[in-house]
C-alpha cells in the first residue's frame, strides 16, 4: 500500500494571485460607482421667490454663482441669512476678491461676459441684498442675474 | 463703466414714476398707497400717457429706423426700497416693472411687424428696445425700517 506515498517537500503552496486583477478591479469599479462629482454643494436654504418675466440663462460656464439665505445646519450656525460663495460662508467684503478670481479662471474673450447670478430666499431683507450689490458695483460687474422660479406672482 | 462724473441728467417732475417700498413691504406709487396687482398697468398707463395728460410721462416724437415716427416717452421708473423690504416683494416689484416694459414692446412689435419682440429678428428688436426702452433707475435703499 505506497499510493500514497509522500514525496518531495512539505512547504505550503503560495497563495493563487490569478484572481487578485479581479479583486483589484472590482475596488476600483466600485469606488468609481459610489463617487459623484461633488458640485456647489449648498450650506443655506434657498426658496427662490416667482416671477413671470424670466429669462434663461445662457453659457452657464460664464456664470458666477452668489447665494444668499438662511444656513441649512440652523443649531451651528444660526438663523440669520449668510452669503455663500464657492463652498463657504462669507461676509460681503469678500466678494471682490471671489469676483475677481472668477474673472481669472476664465480667458481673456470672454471675462466681458461673466454675468453674476444672485440666488436669494425670498425672505431674506434688501440690506443684505443691497450690500452684495454693491460690493458687485465696486468691483465693476454690472451684469447681474436674479434667480427666480417661473411662477404667478399677482393674486 | 458709467464714468461717476457724469452730470445727471435733468429729469422733469412729471417724467418720473415714483416706486417707494418700506420695510413692511407695503408700496407707495407716485405718492399713494399701492398695489402690485396693479402696478403693471399703472407703469404702461405712466409710460403710454394715452389721454396726454400733464401728470403722466412726457413723450417726444422721434424718427426710429425701421419704425418711423414715434412718441418715444420721456418717463423713468425710479424704484427704492428700504433695507428691510422682503427679497420676494422686491422680485415682485421689478418683475411687474419688466412687464410692463415687456409688454409695451410686445404690443409695439405686433402692430409694426406682426411678431412678438422676442420672435423679432435682432435689428428689428433694437428698433424697438430704442423706442422702449428699460427705464428703471434703483436708489439706494433707505434704513428707516432697520434691518432686522
Amino acid at each position: 500500500m505506497g499510493r500514497f506515498k509522500k514525496t518531495g517537500n512539505k512547504e505550503t503552496p503560495g497563495i493563487n494571485t490569478g484572481s487578485m486583477s479581479d479583486i483589484v478591479f472590482m475596488f476600483l469599479f466600485f469606488f468609481m460607482v459610489i463617487t459623484k462629482i461633488r458640485q456647489g454643494e449648498l450650506f443655506v436654504r434657498i426658496s427662490a421667490p416667482p416671477a413671470t418675466e424670466v429669462q434663461k440663462l445662457e453659457r452657464k460656464n460664464l456664470v458666477s454663482y452668489i447665494y444668499i439665505g438662511a444656513p441649512i445646519k440652523s443649531n451651528l450656525y444660526g438663523v440669520e441669512p449668510r452669503i455663500q460663495l464657492n463652498d463657504q460662508f462669507a461676509t460681503s467684503d469678500d466678494i471682490a476678491e471671489y469676483i475677481t478670481n472668477e474673472r481669472a479662471a476664465r480667458n481673456e474673450a470672454d471675462r466681458q461676459f461673466l454675468t453674476t447670478s444672485i440666488k436669494v430666499d425670498k425672505k431674506v431683507k434688501m440690506g443684505l441684498v443691497t450690500d452684495v450689490k454693491q460690493e458687485l458695483r465696486k468691483v465693476g460687474a454690472f451684469k447681474i442675474n436674479y434667480s427666480t422660479k417661473k411662477g404667478k406672482v399677482t393674486d | 463703466m458709467p464714468d461717476p462724473d457724469a452730470p445727471v441728467p435733468e429729469v422733469n417732475e412729471r417724467n418720473v414714476f415714483v416706486v417707494l417700498v418700506n420695510a413692511y413691504d407695503m408700496l407707495l406709487v407716485e405718492g399713494k398707497p399701492g398695489s402690485v396687482n396693479t402696478l403693471r398697468q399703472d407703469a404702461k398707463n405712466f409710460f403710454l400717457n394715452p389721454s396726454n395728460s400733464p401728470n403722466l410721462s412726457e413723450k417726444n416724437l422721434e424718427n426710429i429706423p425701421f419704425i418711423g415716427p414715434y412718441e418715444k416717452s420721456k418717463g423713468v421708473i425710479s424704484l427704492q426700497n428700504d433695507r428691510g423690504t422682503s427679497y420676494e416683494m422686491y422680485v415682485k416689484v421689478q418683475n411687474e416693472l419688466a412687464a410692463a416694459i415687456n409688454e409695451m414692446r410686445d404690443e409695439l412689435a405686433m402692430q409694426k411687424f406682426g411678431k412678438k419682440f422676442s420672435d423679432l429678428s435682432e435689428e428689428y428688436s433694437k428698433a424697438i428696445a430704442k423706442a422702449i426702452p428699460v427705464a428703471i433707475s434703483e436708489a439706494e435703499p433707505k434704513d428707516i425700517g432697520g434691518t432686522k
